[in-house]
């Protein structure tokens, strides 16, 4: 009897691993992501093969092969293709990441530590420039009149034309290295902080103001107690978008200053030598940055929201 | 236990008259895109130490106006008010008073004791005084057990009385209400309004307490003030001689009918509908 109780089926507790992953799944949004992905290979592939068609029959025609598979083998070892296929450009990143010393010039490693350390530093200058001027416009009414007209005119001029006038005149005052493109991402960077800021250091409505002066609570605790926790919601997609503009513009500074590294610089001599896979793969070295450094940001977001209750 | 919540400093204030909020000829008049409107018109009131005053009238009778000109959260045009023989200004800088509001106005971010904690740290309270007089003032709204709940986790008649907990942490003489319970459904209000009569009776509190509701202002009040619209001005003041104890039962008995009728009748005579 008791030997027919204990041989029966014990049904197993899912494993913490399994139930991660199964929440995960539930979540739902990696099928649809997966799905778009698919979606754009097929399509890159495609159009692959029919941007290099002229040059692959060429290459094909003297072979004298023929057949599909034939035309595309001849697409994939072409040295410089006017479009790499995905495998092809993965393979070359892979190498250009991890097959040189990363102190070498060739190495992509050493490039992007170049854009991230003017990245980084413009950014942190743009999100204090961006909040201190908030501030200051919600706090003073003829700074909102006088600043705010300049705060959006500033961000209607071409950074492209701005950017050599800036290393310029910062090199004639002696001023030169990474700080000329810290200071480009500085330029890109504070306007969203600024307007989201503003925003949000006036979100406390008035029943919240009126509570604080029923306390005859100081300009200072109304701030770091209301305002300022009011701000933080607004505060973090403003840093999102400011991360992805201050890459944007170190690397717009360093194309536009004929930079001797960074992944702008490196951008540019691939497209002066026809260097088809280093110019892809700076702009996916780029792009792959934005995203990590948005992650990070968005984990930040994550543990603050926590620890004030999941209030957005 | 909690009797010392409410103004340690007024012992033995039961019983006597001594005024801590007086209007004289009180005028308030809001300029506005359509011209100026007379929210309050020559108001004349006193209110004792240790009362419960309410202030019913219909909506834009200026009640809640002149809640707010007791609070110096508007400038009056005209007459004078003092409260505790003072400005108006001053009470409000000598934290003389709490105002508990028509909605709770937690702050999203601040659990339950650290809402209830901003006053004290404004004023600067120690640290240790802060946890202490917190947790009193939760206790005394029935809330012990909900300090780390965040105010989207509990209910709108929780997050009022989390309102109230946090003006009566200042423990301050004067507590002034404006519809606190408004909002909330009648089963969550009489809860409540037991609650703060409770509270009102182990203390020697002064309560100015704003309401349209004739039964809340006659189950609360020792004295009832009725106000008229347009110009907002003090119709007639009806003092109830319930009893300081009451149960929710007093609401059958023929007394407290009376007075309600005749705060009923008084609110009728002021609504003109020509």
């Amino acid at each position: 009897m008791t030997d027919a109780v204990s041989a029966a089926p014990v049904p197993r507790r899912p494993s913490a691993v399994r139930r991660a992953w199964s929440a995960y799944w539930a979540r739902g949004r990696t099928i649809p992501v997966l799905t778009v992905l698919v979606v754009l290979i097929v399509l890159w592939y495609a159009a692959a093969l029919w941007v290099n068609a002229d040059r692959a029959e060429r290459l094909i025609g003297q072979t004298g092969e023929e057949g599909i598979v034939a035309y595309a083998t001849a697409v994939w070892n072409m040295e410089r293709p006017a479009l790499p296929a995905p495998h092809q450009l993965a393979e070359a990143m892979w190498d250009q990441a991890t097959g040189q010393a990363i102190t070498s010039n060739r190495s992509a490693v050493h490039h992007i530590g170049v854009t991230i350390w003017s990245t980084l530093i413009g950014f942190l200058a743009g999100t204090a420039l961006g909040i201190v001027l908030a501030i200051g416009i919600v706090h003073v009414r003829t700074l909102e009149r006088s600043l705010m007209p300049w705060v959006i005119a500033s961000q209607t001029i071409p950074i492209l034309a701005l950017a050599p006038i800036f290393v310029v005149v910062l090199g004639q005052l002696g001023v030169t290295g990474v700080w000329p493109k810290a200071l480009i991402a500085t330029y890109l960077s504070f306007f969203p902080v600024t307007i989201a800021m503003v925003k949000g250091l006036r979100s406390p409505d008035i029943l919240q103001r009126d509570l604080m002066h029923t306390y005859s609570a100081s300009g200072s605790q109304v701030f770091w107690m209301l305002r300022w926790p009011s701000a933080v919601p607004f505060l973090f997609p403003a840093l999102k978008v400011g991360i992805a503009l201050s890459i944007v513009g170190a690397i717009v500074a360093e194309v536009s200053t004929a930079a001797q590294a960074g992944l702008g610089a490196w951008l540019l001599q691939g497209s002066y030598h026809g260097l088809v896979f280093r110019m892809w793969g700076a702009l996916f070295f780029a792009s792959a940055l934005a995203i990590v450094a948005i992650a990070l940001i968005a984990l930040l977001e994550r543990l603050v929201v926590r620890s004030r209750g999941g209030a957005a | 236990m909690t009797g010392s919540l409410a103004g340690g400093g007024f012992a033995g204030a039961h019983g006597a008259s001594e005024t801590v909020i007086e209007a004289e000829g009180l005028s308030l008049t809001f300029q506005t895109p359509d011209g100026p409107v007379n929210a309050l018109d020559n108001i004349d009131l006193r209110i004792a130490k240790g009362s419960f005053v309410s202030l019913i009238g219909p909506s834009g009778c200026g009640k809640t106006t002149l809640l707010r000109t007791i609070a110096d959260l508007e400038r009056p045009t005209g007459g004078r008010i003092t409260v505790n023989n003072g400005t108006a200004e001053e009470a409000r800088r000598a934290r003389a008073y709490g105002y508990v509001f028509q909605a709770p106005a937690l702050f999203p971010w601040r659990n339950v004791i650290r809402n209830v904690k901003t006053p004290l740290e404004v004023m600067g309270v120690p640290v240790r005084e802060r946890n202490v007089r917190a947790r009193k003032a939760l206790e005394v709204v029935g809330l012990e057990g909900f300090e780390r709940k965040f105010p989207w986790q509990l209910s709108g008649g929780m997050q009022q009385r989390v309102s109230i907990a946090r003006a009566m942490s200042l423990e301050p003489p004067i507590l002034l209400m404006d519809e606190p319970f408004g909002a909330l459904d009648e089963i969550t209000r009489d809860n409540l309004n037991v609650h703060l009569l409770d509270l009102w009776n182990r203390t020697d509190l002064t309560v100015v307490f704003v309401t349209h509701s004739i039964p809340e202002a006659v189950f609360l009040s020792s004295r009832i003030v009725v106000m008229s619209p347009r110009p907002g001005r003090v119709l007639r003041v009806i003092d109830s001689d319930l009893p300081r104890e009451r149960s929710l039962d007093i609401r059958e008995n023929p007394k407290f009918l009376d007075i309600a009728h005749r705060v009923r009748e008084a609110l009728r005579e002021g609504h003109s509908y020509d």
